[in-house]
């Protein structure tokens, strides 16, 4: 086989914060470069709905695991992964509550990340009272935009809360093949000797 | 839902809160409709609350109930409290304490009637207000989210309140100012503020208001009259606050620019600057003796150096030397050196002679001229001491003779002479043998030509006499004969030499002059000299003079102030210590002079330069730095002043005029330390420490300024004076000079803005370029086509091949080299790489375009409403669930991105078919290579009914709507018969039995690009069958009604129909144009009008296609009228038949006879190009709208009337058409097929029209239909048709782009011929690939006779040939059963050839002793037009 494994194994479940909205569910993908190939799980999925609970605290829970593993051959194009959250609106329409989107982290280990979630502005106040009025708001033609940076500067967003996802990574053959990822001190960053093994 | 009511009681009271809120303004009625039913709700809602007799716990329990989450503030509270008090009119808000002790202790539970009660008589209410409420739903929703924001928030009313209410008690408001007290006036606050205030305290707070009812205030604290001075503009019209005053910009100081952190201070670091004196070279006060002896000695410095570097000496010693050299070379030719090292050295030896010379007498002349000066000087100072009668300078020259020995000085002067007459001849030789050689050369050029001449007027004499004009021309021309060179005299050359040498040497024996200056003479005393005089010396002992010392431009120290001297100079001799903790930028001397007690003034600014770090003090040198003022002084008494002209002649001529100038002596070195540590700052001290970075390049620059500067001088001059490298005595310093050359220590003389960039480099360039992978990420990158979809790239550089970019780098090589093996003709070989260039120019704008992005690009946004869809789809509520001829539904389009190999299908669904006799046919569809066939069916009118799937493939497996659109693959549907034989065959074991075998009979095709398909979604419609004219085995049924012409409708039985549905699951979106915007040589107003008709037209008929500006092939916009220009068909086609009708059937067959070429194949669906007719025919290849526009021209080049139809037809989509007026009745012509179509014809795939072009209008369809049979032609109607230029904007006479005229090349037949024996052998050999397990037989006799035919069907185009071919084979063949027919198409390459071969299906006949015939004929037609014939038939012998 040509090409080396370099293999990140996620493990993630979620912990949304949206002020004022219930009944969530998530809809999730993964966004990667052209050198990275999923091996095994699911790159996209959706979970189920949660409701806020009647005790405190009120936090919206899904507890949804993902599991993926992916190999590469290029550090380059490192999987996010992006979170779209949706929920019904006053008269029951789905709309979406949030876009965001994260890196997997590089280290091996457990890792939390709270992701800022936005959702895309009506281009007017009559677009947005008639948005609110059908349910069909403003929405991202493919949530993998928000992995991305081209483009975006035509759009306006607002924030719309967080999105907690924690997740474990394992990777393979990293070191052997030359990236080293393993957590270092801040005194001494390891500027490794082994990086020409990128050229060779 | 209680307090919501409260709340709703409360707002329908006055003041009322919710009419501020304007913002519902469309729905008023409803709003009216609300407020009726408020009413109606409230008025219960009182009688509710009188009845209650606790009614506050509960409501605000019922607060609790709905908001669990939600703690009620305590400003709500009083809000909602307050709101309540003032429905009753209580002047008190504040709960008092049992009421607050209720709120929080009372058992909210326990009153569960009282809540019935209210929902009873809520429900009550609710069924009156059903039906109105039903309808108002979600405007109460969205009202009721107001509502309950309210609940929170306390909007003061506008209204004003009532005096009454503000003042407490019944007092009755008091006037103060109409006590005649003075109140002030009061600060302007709009009545509605002041309302919404008054509202707002008066929930709060009562104290805010005053006697008057009115709320406290101070009075206004603005002041009528501005107490600052007006402010006057000097210029006119700009306000005097927004006058502009210039300031000029003032570099900032870098004062912060530590040396050293506050952290680590490492001591004091000290400049020691010695100032020790002043000296003026000039000074107001300055006598004219002064001048002249500041002049003098000006002279006498200059002669002493020029007398230390003795450069005269130097030359002179040089050039006896070489001459010596040369002399010695030559005696020794042939002994000890080689022979050819000393003949090429004696002539560099005599130029270096010839410099030195050259050399030496300038500088003798200088010397000589100084010399002559100093003494002129000498001698003015002299006459001046007689003239003025007194001394004012010491100055004394004398000149010292050095006698010589007349003899030998008298030799060595004549011997220098003789040598560089010599030397002069020997030149001048040199010189004049060159110039001989020259003249030799052009002498014998002159004779050759001159006897050429003297031939051709011989010739012409004898031959025309005419001609003469011409030949005076010829001799007009004539050459100069050239002059041989003259041979220099020696006696000038002596004479000249003798000249000079007067001039500038000392003669012989004449003693040598040695000036010496001295300062011994005595000056006059003050008491002797005259009164102007005496005040020039009194007015210099007033003076004097101080330094100061500037450091980054502050000033740190200075000098005491000394009295300048007689012989203006100052001596300070002071030296000053400068600690320093800055990092020196500048060091700055400013000199002053002060008259007396009074005024000092600034006479000049001296800048120092800041050590090097290597000086210290101790060995720094003393170093004179000039300064000058541009100060004016003009004096009354001797003094010549500065900057005033005076003359030192009696007549005032001569002038000059002097500078107040002078020097100041210095030295500026860093100190050392008690202990002998220098005190510099630490940047060079730490070259040797920690490297870093920065520091590290910022010391390279610091330190090696003084070493390296000097070195790359000295290595300049190593160069120049020609060292000897391998002298020993050089050694040192050579090496020195490698060094410092090499680079190693080396300053860079360029700016380099990342300095660090080095530092992150972890391979050299060389490392980087050379990485294969890295060069695959770097293509990846750049989008090249071979790599666009590359995946996983390798993790090592050994994994990837060198033969990845094989083709890339075949690609690049090829570009320019054209291979006309693909196709067979050198033209079309030239054109195919033309266009190849063009489509890439393009497809690199449009890969840079795609990266733009709009928000309808990224964001999905529903459309406002509009009342037009509202009502739609109110109306679609009413249409039936399942309509009795349902439509087919919009599918969900798929973005291309996300699909991979195998999503795609194409589905083809066949309902009918009419075809022949006899037949048992089915439909067989063969795309990229996958075959799929129907059911067969029986008869001439066979029904199928069936779906076939075939999978789509795209190439490199890259789904981009990019490469999608490039795709080329076409779809073949083919019709075939399947023919059953019966063969009985003995078999001796098993008996006798019938075996059937099937073959399968190719009886037409419909072809369909995978493009169409893709840009139109989905292909739907009845089409023709391209039948060949003749089909070997089969008769067609007679037409009974052959009208050919214009005027009948074709009858159905014309040709072979078949009715299908093509689309691709799931459905593809098309791309996108490209959003740029073209160059355009048009004007902007015509633009503008295009884009407003097209905006006007698309309004109306939005599924209308309106054309005014197409863009050419140069990328530039141009107006579409522009391309039709009536244009010359070729004549040939002209000339074939006379009959006129006939003639456009040609012309249009010629036309179609231009292959075709989407553009969205080449340009990958950016862009239609448009090409005008001359490029399209040198092209070859072209769409419709290319086809059209040279048909249309050619139409009107014929006189006809013709128009372009831009339109809708299928399977193309859209398209243009042309449009004919033949004998009042419009005819429609196919430009793609070359077929035409009366307007009432059924069968014309033409289905829409959507605008008519004419060489100077546009037309656009404004009738209901659009259909071709139901609409009315007729352009002059305004009402049918809506044209582009018109009585308001007129025809601007648009200049055509097209050609004046075409210009044909004559058809080839030669080449024609050729080529259609290499086709002929490429198809044969494909036919015997195709069928590898068989053995493929040839039949010449057939095939003979096969290729007699094919001319025969070019000359009739096809048609009307009698079906003898049969009869006429079996005549020639015998007892053959032969299938087969010939095929028609126009040549663009050999692939769609043997690709149309392939899908016929001959080869695929698997009987034992078939055999086979193909003969191909090529009919050239003018400009490189090829018409191809393939005639195959598979031949089986009757047993």
């Amino acid at each position: 086989q040509l090409c080396r494994n370099l293999s990140t194994f996620v493990y993630s479940f979620s912990l949304p914060q949206f002020p004022g909205f219930d009944d969530l569910y998530c809809k999730f993908c993964f966004v990667y470069g052209q050198d990275w190939v999923p091996t095994a799980g699911l790159e996209e999925g959706i979970s189920q709905i949660t409701s806020k609970s009647d005790v405190a605290p009120t936090t919206l829970v899904w507890n949804f695991p993902i599991d993926i593993t992916f190999k590469s051959t290029n550090p380059s194009g490192w999987p996010q992964i992006v979170v779209s959250v949706y929920g019904p609106d006053f008269f029951g329409n789905d709309v979406v509550r949030g876009y965001g989107a994260v890196h997997v982290p590089f280290t091996p280990g457990r890792h939390t990340r709270t992701i800022a979630m936005f959702v895309p502005e009506s281009t007017s106040r009559l677009q947005k009272f008639t948005s609110w009025f059908t349910g069909r708001r403003p929405e991202f033609t493919d949530p993998k935009v928000v992995a991305q940076g081209e483009g975006r500067e035509v759009t306006r967003v607002r924030s719309q809360g967080f999105v907690t996802i924690s997740f474990n990574v394992v990777t393979k053959d990293m070191k052997k093949l030359g990236y080293d990822v393993s957590p270092s001190d801040m005194q001494n960053p390891s500027l490794q000797q082994s990086f020409p093994h990128f050229f060779q | 839902k209680c307090v919501y009511a409260l709340l709703k009681v409360v707002h329908n009271l006055p003041p009322v809160p919710s009419t501020s809120r304007t913002g519902f303004a469309e729905f008023s009625v409803r709003e009216r409709m609300r407020e009726k039913l408020k009413a109606a709700r409230s008025k219960a809602e009182i009688t509710l609350l009188q009845e209650d007799p606790s009614p506050r716990p509960r409501r605000l329990k019922s607060i609790r109930e709905r908001k669990t989450d939600f703690r009620l503030d305590k400003a709500v509270r009083r809000c909602i409290v307050s709101c309540y008090s003032d429905n009753k009119k209580v002047s008190n808000d504040f709960p008092s304490a049992e009421e607050a002790y209720n709120f929080f202790t009372f058992n909210f539970d326990s009153e569960p009637e009282s809540i019935k009660a209210g929902a009873r008589k809520r429900n009550e209410l609710n069924e009156e207000e059903e039906a109105e409420e039903e309808c108002m739903f979600a405007l109460k929703i969205y009202s009721e989210q107001l509502k309950k924001e309210k609940e929170f928030l306390f909007t003061p009313s506008m209204l004003a309140v009532p005096p009454s209410e503000k003042m407490p008690g019944n007092m009755q408001p008091r006037y103060l100012e109409d006590e005649g007290l003075y109140t002030g006036e009061r600060p302007f606050v709009s009545q509605s503020n002041q309302n919404i205030l008054e509202n707002r305290i008066l929930r709060q707070e009562q104290e805010w208001f005053g006697d008057d009812g009115k709320i406290l205030a101070l009075p206004n604290p603005i002041k009528q009259s501005s107490t600052r001075p007006p402010i006057f503009s000097l210029e006119e019209g700009i306000a005097p606050e927004l006058e502009t005053v210039y300031r000029k910009a003032i570099k900032m100081t870098a004062a912060n620019q530590y040396l050293v952190g506050p952290g680590d201070f490492q001591g004091p670091f000290q400049l020691d600057i010695d100032i020790s004196g002043l000296i003026f070279t000039h000074h107001p006060c300055f006598s004219r003796e002064h001048v002249l002896a500041a002049k003098l000695a000006q002279l006498y410095d200059q002669y002493l150096a020029r007398k230390q570097k003795n450069l005269t000496k130097l030359l002179t010693d040089k050039l006896h030397a070489l001459r010596n050299a040369v002399e010695c070379s030559i005696d020794s030719g042939d002994a000890g050196v080689p022979r050819p090292v000393a003949q090429q050295s004696i002539p560099e030896y005599k130029i270096e002679i010839r410099q030195t010379r050259r050399l030496r007498d300038a500088e003798q002349d200088k010397d000589r001229m100084l010399l002559k000066t100093i003494i002129k000087v000498w001698k003015q100072i002299k006459s001046l001491r007689d003239f003025q009668k007194f001394t004012n300078t010491p100055m004394k020259l004398y000149l010292r003779k050095e006698e010589v020995d007349q003899r030998l000085d008298e030799k060595a002067y004549e011997a220098e002479i003789q040598a560089e007459i010599n030397e002069l001849l020997e030149e001048c030789m040199e010189e004049y043998e060159k110039k001989m050689k020259e003249y030799k050369t052009e002498l014998q050029e002159w004779k050759s030509w001159k006897t050429t001449q003297s031939k051709k007027k011989k010739k012409k004499k004898d031959i025309h006499e005419e001609e003469e004009s011409v030949e005076d021309c010829d001799l007009g021309e004539e050459r100069v004969k050239p002059i041989p060179p003259k041979m220099a005299n020696s006696l000038e050359i002596e004479q000249q030499v003798r000249e000079k040498a007067e001039n500038c040497r000392r003669k012989p024996g004449e003693p040598a002059l040695i000036p010496e200056l001295v300062l011994s003479g005595s000056i006059t005393p003050t008491e002797l000299c005259p009164r102007a005089e005496v005040l020039r010396r009194e007015d210099v002992k007033k003076r004097s003079a101080f330094i100061k010392v500037l450091f980054n431009a502050k000033e740190v120290s200075r000098t005491v102030t000394r009295p300048i001297s007689s012989d203006f100079r100052v001596h300070f001799g002071q030296i000053f210590n400068l600690q320093i903790f800055n990092w020196p930028e500048s060091l700055k001397l400013q000199i002053y002079e002060t008259m007396g007690m009074s005024s000092t003034t600034l006479l000049a600014e001296v800048f120092i330069p800041v050590p090097e770090t290597t000086v210290l003090t101790g060995s720094a040198p003393m170093e004179e730095i000039e300064f000058s003022s541009n100060q004016r002084v003009m004096l009354d008494h001797e003094g010549v002043g500065s900057g005033v002209s005076f003359s030192f002649e009696a007549d005032g001529s001569n002038k000059m005029t002097l500078m107040t100038s002078g020097k100041v002596s210095n030295s500026v070195s860093w100190a050392v330390g008690e202990k002998g540590i220098p005190l510099i700052p630490p940047v060079s001290q730490q070259n040797t420490g920690i490297p870093s970075a920065l520091k590290n390049i910022d010391a390279i620059a610091s330190i090696g300024t003084s070493g390296l500067t000097d070195m790359k001088k000295l290595a300049k001059w190593a160069a120049e004076a020609k060292l000897d490298p391998n002298d020993p005595n050089n050694a040192a310093l050579m090496q020195l000079i490698m060094v410092a050359t090499s680079g190693e220590a080396h300053v860079p003389d360029f700016f380099r803005l990342e300095q660090l960039q080095q530092e992150f480099n972890f391979v050299s360039d060389e490392e980087f370029n050379r990485s294969k992978r890295f060069r695959l990420l770097q293509l990846r990158n750049g989008e090249v086509a071979e790599f666009r979809n590359y995946k996983q790239v390798p993790l090592h550089e050994r994994e990837i091949s060198e033969k990845i970019f094989q083709d890339y780098e075949k690609r690049l090589q090829e570009r320019d080299v054209i291979d006309s093996k693909n196709y067979l003709d050198a033209h079309r070989a030239v054109v195919a790489n033309y266009l190849q260039k063009v489509r890439e120019s393009v497809i690199n704008r449009f890969l840079i375009a795609k990266h733009n992005f709009l928000l309808s690009d990224l964001v999905n946004e529903e459309e406002i409403p509009s009342l037009g869809i509202l009502g739609l789809s109110l109306f679609k509520l009413a249409e039936p669930k399942r309509p009795l001829k349902p439509r087919r539904k919009e599918r969900k389009k798929v973005t291309a991105q996300n699909l991979s190999d195998g999503d795609i299908k194409l589905t083809d669904s066949f309902s009918g078919c009419s075809c022949f006799e006899d037949i048992r046919p089915f439909v067989e569809v063969s795309f990229q290579r996958t075959v799929c066939r129907t059911t067969t069916a029986e008869g001439p009118n066979p029904n199928w009914n069936e779906e076939l799937e075939l999978p789509f493939r795209a190439p490199n497996g890259d789904y981009s709507t990019h490469s999608l659109q490039s795709v080329k693959d076409e779809v073949f549907i083919n019709v075939f018969d399947e023919v059953l034989h019966d063969a009985v065959e003995e078999d001796p074991e098993r008996g006798s039995g019938i075996r059937t075998r099937v073959e399968r009979h190719w009886l037409g095709c419909v072809k369909i690009p995978f493009t169409t398909i893709y840009f139109q979604a989905r292909v739907d419609g009845t089409f023709k069958v391209d039948v060949p004219p003749v089909l070997l085995g089969y008769s067609k049924e007679k037409n009974l009604g052959i009208e050919r012409g214009y005027d009948s409708v074709q009858n159905l039985s014309e040709g072979s129909y078949i009715t299908l549905f093509i689309t691709i699951e799931p459905q593809l979106i098309p791309g996108e144009s490209v959003r740029e915007k073209f160059d355009t040589q048009e004007e902007e107003k015509l633009l503008q009008a295009a884009a407003k008709y097209e905006a006007e037209c698309t309004s109306k008929f939005p599924s209308r296609k309106c054309l005014t500006t197409v863009i050419d092939l140069n990328g530039k916009t141009v107006f579409i009228t522009r391309y039709i220009k009536p244009l010359n068909p070729p004549q040939e086609l002209l000339d074939a038949i006379p009959n006129s009708s006939q003639t456009a059937e040609l012309v249009a067959r010629y036309v179609a006879l231009i292959p075709f070429l989407p553009d969205s194949v080449s340009f990958a669906g950016i862009c239609d190009l448009w090409s005008t007719s001359d490029q399209f025919l040198y092209l070859l290849a072209g769409d419709e709208e290319e086809h059209a526009v040279l048909l249309c021209n050619y139409f009107l080049g014929m006189g006809k009337k013709a128009w372009l139809i831009i339109g809708n037809a299928i399977p193309e989509g859209p398209t243009a058409y042309v449009l004919t007026l033949e004998q009042s009745q419009y005819v429609i012509w196919n430009p793609s097929t070359g077929c035409f179509y009366g307007q009432y014809d059924t069968f014309c795939p033409l289905q829409n029209v959507y605008c008519l072009i004419s060489c100077d209008n546009i037309w656009f369809n404004m009738q209901e239909y659009d259909s071709p049979i139901r609409i009315n032609f007729d352009i002059s109607k305004p009402k049918f048709w809506k044209s582009f230029f018109s009585r308001r904007l007129p025809y601007p006479g648009l200049r055509s782009i097209q050609p004046e005229e075409l210009v044909y090349q004559d058809a080839d037949k030669a080449a024609a011929v050729e080529l259609q024996g290499r086709i002929e052998k490429i198809l044969k050999e494909k036919i015997m690939e195709w069928r590898p397990r068989h053995l493929t037989r040839w039949n010449r006799y057939c095939t003979s006779t096969l290729r007699n035919f094919l001319p025969l069907l070019e000359q009739n185009q096809g048609k009307d040939i009698e079906d003898d071919h049969q009869a006429e084979l079996q005549k020639q063949l015998g007892d053959y059963r032969v299938s087969g027919f010939p095929i028609h198409m126009p040549f663009s390459e050999v692939r769609p050839l043997i690709e149309a071969v392939h899908s016929m299906g001959v080869h695929t006949i698997d009987v034992s002793n078939v055999e086979f015939a193909l003969a191909v004929y090529i009919h050239a037609y003018p400009q490189n037009v090829l018409s191809v014939w393939i005639y195959v038939a598979s031949l089986v012998r009757n047993r």
